[in-house]
């Protein structure tokens, strides 16, 4: 049955280029999920990235309701929001989880209203919550090239910096280095990332692709580079074939991608809790 | 030893206090180059906040604290540091090697754009990693990951990511709290061969442990009374720990 499927999907993506403009999406969108992704595993981010990925609905809203690009939207309030966030962290500490929570909830309810107010928009706002991979159009891929890259250089530019704050802050500070800096600008980082998987499977989604692979990856390597790498095949992997199976029964890809990260991390720690 | 120069670190009249309550009061210390400093005293009574407070990291509510003839936080970066608790986490995938490497980051007084610099590390840094391994007897766990070393290799590890910018002064908490006792006398060997080239602030529970080892000794209990190591007997142990505690000799 699997091989009929492929076989199936394979015809369909030499013909159509609305699955080879997916299959991308799906690519280029494993490069920051296993980049970035490993850095909020190690760091034990996640809720601050989650707070991040919904509060962007505020933004994307917004750019909705004033007539610009949503993905612009997308990508200012993301920007907006972990520099929010990363600000409530390091001053309030003490509150940081109800900060948080509140500011994800806001954000999602200020892009809910503004939707809500934009006339024949209200279809649209599943595809920005569960994502819709096949209609990524030929321009989103050029922004998500874009975005890889600044991605890519920042972290080239400055991985001993970053391995410094995500592995003690205190010894970090002492050297000298502008913590809240780098700390800032990896959540930063981190927000460019959501946006560029908000193509592929909503905002909603986003948390579980930003970690599950990373944290796959630490199952079995034990370095951040090596777990970058491998993060983006598991990435590369599960986007590719989740889009394939959800082909032809015709389910949205999204949510097969995400149940099929979600099936290899259980059989991954159940695997490695055998082996120890 | 003659004290005719400056002292590397001085506090004069220092207090400082959490919230409303006081943690150290009219401390005032001069350490001097080449010293070996234990500061010993009763738990919660200052030691940790005192090596703080000489870092930079907190900010006393009087008092004047001078590090190299300097505030400490602008000579921070000459002083090697050995927290009592790493704040990592111990399951961090990291090797030995790159560990260490984080302690050639920011190793010059630089200005903040400066720190910015991209980059990746020199031979030169490998170089010092590999030295400073070899000094604390631990270049064998140059590819070891972190969560793999035992407490006593780990305590080694630190060590040498406090060596490898070459400090002038070297501070360490509670070197040998976490780690097997009979290994304790090692790391205070270690720490007398590299007084020979640098001073050192070492804090400990242990008074009778550490007076065979320093050159002098700051007893901490909110204020200070400091004392040479042939004047530590019953009685100022007494006073300081307000009961009786018991001596035990120790021969080396």
């Amino acid at each position: 049955m699997h091989i009929t499927i492929s076989m199936d999907f394979l015809v369909a993506l030499t013909e159509f280029s609305f699955l080879q403009y997916a299959l991308l999406a799906g690519l280029l969108a494993s490069v920051g999920c296993g980049v970035m992704g490993t850095y909020v595993v190690v760091k034990r981010i996640a809720f601050i990235a989650g707070g991040v990925a919904h509060s962007v609905l505020g933004g994307m809203g917004a750019a909705i309701y004033y007539g610009y690009d949503p993905h612009l939207g997308a990508l200012l309030a993301a920007i907006a929001s972990a520099l929010l966030i990363g600000w409530v962290r390091l001053n309030w500490r003490a509150q940081e989880d109800t900060l948080i929570g509140a500011l994800w909830a806001i954000g999602m309810a200020i892009g809910i209203l503004f939707i809500s107010r934009t006339p024949g928009y209200q279809s649209d706002l599943m595809s920005y919550l569960f994502g819709n991979i096949l209609l990524v159009p030929k321009e989103s891929l050029w922004f998500m090239v874009s975005l890889d890259a600044v991605l890519l250089l920042m972290v080239a530019a400055y991985h001993r910096q970053f391995l410094a704050i995500v592995f003690d802050e205190e010894f970090s500070s002492l050297r000298g280095i502008p913590v809240t800096f780098f700390y800032l600008l990896l959540l930063v980082l981190i927000a460019v990332t959501v946006v560029l998987l908000i193509q592929v499977v909503g905002l909603i989604l986003v948390l579980a692709l930003l970690t599950l692979p990373a944290a796959i990856a630490g199952h079995y390597v034990h370095s951040l580079g090596r777990m970058m790498l491998l993060a983006t095949l598991i990435g590369s992997f599960v986007s590719t074939t989740g889009l394939a199976l959800s082909y032809e029964p015709d389910l949205p890809a999204g949510p097969v991608i995400i149940l099929l990260a979600g099936g290899l991390y259980v059989l991954s720690a159940i695997f490695r809790r055998r082996h120890e | 030893m003659p004290h005719q120069q400056k002292p590397v670190i001085s506090l004069d009249s220092v207090n400082f206090s959490y919230n409303e309550m006081s943690v150290l009061e009219n401390i005032s210390l001069e350490v001097f180059d080449g010293e070996f400093l234990g500061i010993v005293g009763p738990n919660a009574g200052g030691k940790s906040t005192l090596l703080k407070l000489i870092l930079g990291q907190l900010q006393p509510r009087s008092g004047k604290i001078k590090v190299l003839g300097d505030t400490p936080c602008n000579k921070r970066h000459r002083i090697g540091y050995v927290s009592q608790h790493p704040s990592f986490p111990r399951d961090f995938p990291v090797t030995v090697e790159e560990v260490v490497l984080l302690g050639r980051l920011g190793m010059h007084n630089k200005s903040w754009l400066k720190s910015l610099r991209p980059g990746r590390y020199k031979a030169a840094d490998y170089e010092a990693v590999k030295k400073a391994l070899t000094e604390v007897e631990a270049e064998v766990l140059l590819h070891r990951q972190i969560g793999s070393l035992s407490g006593g290799q780990l305590q080694r590890v630190l060590l040498a990511r406090a060596l490898v910018s070459d400090p002038q002064i070297l501070m360490l908490d509670e070197p040998t709290a976490n780690i097997d006792q009979r290994l304790e006398s090692d790391i205070f060997d270690l720490l007398k061969r590299l007084n020979e080239r640098m001073t050192i602030l070492v804090v400990s529970h242990d008074i009778g442990f550490v007076s065979s080892y320093v050159t002098r000794i700051a007893c901490i209990n909110q204020t200070l009374a400091c004392h040479h190591t042939d004047a530590i007997d019953g009685q100022v142990i007494q006073s300081l720990y307000g009961e009786d505690v018991r001596m035990i000799a120790h021969h080396h």
